[in-house]
């Protein structure tokens, strides 16, 4: 287990900075958000005290062993890649990236997949541009001290009118939990591009204490099409904190769609911040609380362009002694005229012990405008249990068609069946 | 012919109240009977005690089909031994498509080992959805959620004939169809008509027996059967609806636990 730091700050930011040879506009940036992290509270997620949670488990920097084919990749790796190599892989396997593979078609095409270590060198201008604009160095002490510490990370670029029709790959992995494991993958989407992202995160430490201090960040330009899937499976000692944030202009859209099937604490929060007139946001997340876990999952969408629409769907299973406070946050800002926010928070009780809370928040500053939502929270409906054993299917089954159906939005979409497979596995697992 | 589904002294309540007080009725095996009355008389009451709906608390009397008490059986066994309720408001499932749930239902009477094939299934399924004049895509949608009122009930006739149970209960199966969905609805039961296989349907309305004959006809009221006949009877509740039942009777409220 990695030792609690007793003060993060200017001076740590800097030395690590400084001993991965970073570039000095890097160094600076660092060392500003180190300053942040010294002195920024920790956010304060509606009802979950995550100040108990072990957060100060900074690690230390540990790269892992470069690789020359994705066929070196740990077993439980080679599993989500799809049957045929895919065009666009990339791994980072603890603190940093081991792999990368682009095809000779999307280079040719201008298209960029990197590590973001490396591409705060080859690309900075459109990195400086962009990282951490959407979710600021500044906004509290988790994203400060990710400012500060982020490692191999993703870029990918996406040139103007490209579209990219398989999956790009992105697996996170962290095998030894003295590692810094703090991953920022950076999407920049030209106008009228289109791509979808499958990432993965997972580890194999067993019961050992680790922190993931993650985030994404999309910029879809003009017309631009951005899926993006998140699969993430953290062991029990890890806390998964996962900032996810896109930027939408005219006419751009994003389809979130995230299964967070972690054994340990989540922090989650997916939001997109719909600027550009025309715009449209789908974020589908589902979860499954089991054991003691604690999370809190916020799906927000921030409307400023006019006749922008989003629709955020939350889905949680809550087993054992599992507790889930799912938030959402719809904002209509003055002068979003026709905009539309729609979410809807729904969270399914196997278990008395279990909790789930569903807050659906509208805050609205604009007359002309649609909002709603819907929130539930409730067992398995026993109308439907009935009707299917009146087919002859046992109550056993029943259920277990029930359970596997109400997350079934989010599973049936996920873009790359070999990965839809791991989420089955996963599902499979957890509920038992 | 043999006495395919007795009914004997059925009592049932809800929520403490008794809706069903006594009610007899044998079906032989090849038999269509309706059952009909007005709202309130314990008609659908009968069905979901009869299926072994939750809410329903059967209290006295034995449902026998072929002998064997279904009233002894969980929901799932009763459906395996043969028996089939087309639901007045089927539920929707989120999730779980109407292939799927239909697979698990025919393989939960095959037993392990013997799953129908994935081909064979969706050719099966393909045919009937076609008799029913249902849209292709029905098959991959989630089961029952955004159908219409009639595509549920034809939702309901698909599993049927999928089923092809021995007892068919088919609770209000009319309402909310046009006539030419109900034209193939009734087709769809007239089809799965046979000398083993026996129907008790559930009606507001003489309407649907215009396309599915009747050989029996039975008027409910006060939770139990007061009045029996053939197909002729049905014309004339249609004709003159339900008064002259009951002056004949002497009931002056025919509804069941208004008090």
């Amino acid at each position: 287990m990695s030792t609690p730091t007793a003060s993060f700050g200017r001076d740590a930011a800097s030395s690590i900075a400084r001993s991965k040879n970073e570039p000095a506009w890097l160094v600076a940036w660092r060392e500003n958000a180190g300053e942040l992290a010294s002195r920024l509270e920790l956010p304060k997620p509606e009802k979950t005290p995550i100040q108990r949670w072990p957060l100060d488990l900074y690690g230390t920097d540990r790269p892992g062993a470069k690789i020359d084919s994705a066929s070196q990749l740990p077993e439980a790796l080679t599993k989500l890649l799809p049957a045929e190599a895919g065009g666009a892989l990339i791994v980072q396997h603890n603190s940093s990236v081991v792999y990368t593979h682009l095809s000779d078609e999307l280079k040719a095409k201008g298209v960029v997949l990197a590590s973001l270590e490396e591409a705060a060198r080859s690309h900075e201008e459109l990195v400086r541009k962009h990282l951490m604009t959407a979710y600021a160095p500044d906004e509290h002490k988790l994203a400060a001290l990710h400012a500060a510490l982020w490692n191999g990370g993703v870029f990918l670029y996406v040139p103007r009118g490209v579209e990219i029709e398989e999956p790009v790959q992105a697996l996170l992995f962290a095998d030894d939990a003295e590692a810094t494991f703090v991953p920022h993958v950076l999407i920049v989407a030209e106008a009228n591009s289109r791509v979808t992202v499958v990432e993965n995160a997972s580890t194999a430490v067993g019961d050992a204490a680790l922190v993931l201090n993650g985030a994404v960040e999309v910029f879809a330009k003009a017309g631009s099409q951005v899926r993006y899937a998140a699969v993430h499976s953290l062991e029990k000692g890890a806390v998964d904190v996962s900032y996810r944030r896109a930027v939408l202009e005219q006419d751009a859209r994003i389809e979130w769609i995230v299964g967070e099937l972690q054994d340990g604490n989540i922090l989650s929060d997916t939001k997109t911040i719909l600027k550009g007139n025309g715009s449209t946001s789908d974020a589908k997340i589902i979860t499954v609380g089991t054991g003691k876990q604690r999370m809190s999952l916020t799906t927000g969408a921030v409307h400023f362009g006019l006749s922008t629409e989003s629709d955020m769907i939350t889905r949680a299973v809550m087993k054992e002694e599992g507790t889930a406070v799912i938030n959402g946050v719809t904002k209509i800002e003055k002068g979003a005229t026709r905009a539309n926010g729609q979410q809807t928070e729904k969270v399914l009780m196997l278990s008395p012990k279990a909790r789930g809370d569903a807050n659906p928040i509208l805050l609205i500053d604009e007359d002309d405008v649609k909002a709603g939502h819907a929130a539930s929270v409730g067992q398995v409906n026993a109308e439907q249990v009935h009707y299917l054993m009146s087919r002859g299917i046992s109550k056993t089954e029943a259920e277990r068609l029930i359970i596997y159906g109400f997350l079934d939005p989010v599973v049936s979409e996920i873009p790359l069946e070999s990965v839809r497979e791991q989420l089955q596995r996963i599902l499979e697992r957890k509920l038992g | 012919m043999s006495n395919l589904f007795e009914i004997k002294g059925l009592k049932s309540e809800i929520e403490g109240k008794e809706i069903l007080k006594g009610f007899d009725l044998t079906i032989k095996a090849g038999e269509v009977h309706a059952i009909m009355g007005p709202n309130g008389t314990g008609k659908s009451t009968l069905a979901s005690s009869i299926m072994g709906h939750p809410k329903y608390e059967v209290t006295d009397g034995q449902v026998l089909l072929n002998g064997e008490d279904v009233l002894e059986m969980g929901v799932d066994e009763r459906a395996l031994a043969g028996l089939f309720l087309a639901m007045q408001y089927p539920s929707e499932i989120t999730g779980v498509t109407n292939a799927d749930f239909l697979r698990s239902a025919i393989n939960a009477r095959r037993g392990e080992g013997n799953e129908i094939s994935l081909i064979k299934f969706v050719r099966q399924m393909e045919a009937k959805m076609k008799e029913l004049e249902m849209n292709p895509e029905f098959m991959h949608r989630y089961l029952n959620e955004g159908f219409s009122g009639g595509e549920k009930k034809r939702n309901e006739i698909l599993q049927m004939m999928l089923l092809e149970p021995k007892l068919v209960i088919l609770d209000e199966i009319d309402s909310g169809l046009d006539i030419d969905a109900l034209k193939i609805v009734a087709a769809g039961v007239n089809a799965m008509r046979s000398e083993e296989r026996s129907f008790l349907i559930i009606t507001h309305y003489q309407r649907l027996l215009n396309y599915i004959k009747p050989d029996h006809v039975h008027v409910m009221m006060q939770g139990r059967i007061v009045k029996s006949g053939g197909p002729e009877l049905a014309e004339r509740l249609e004709a003159e609806g339900y008064e002259w039942v009951k002056e004949e009777l002497g009931i002056v409220d025919e509804t069941v636990g208004q008090a």
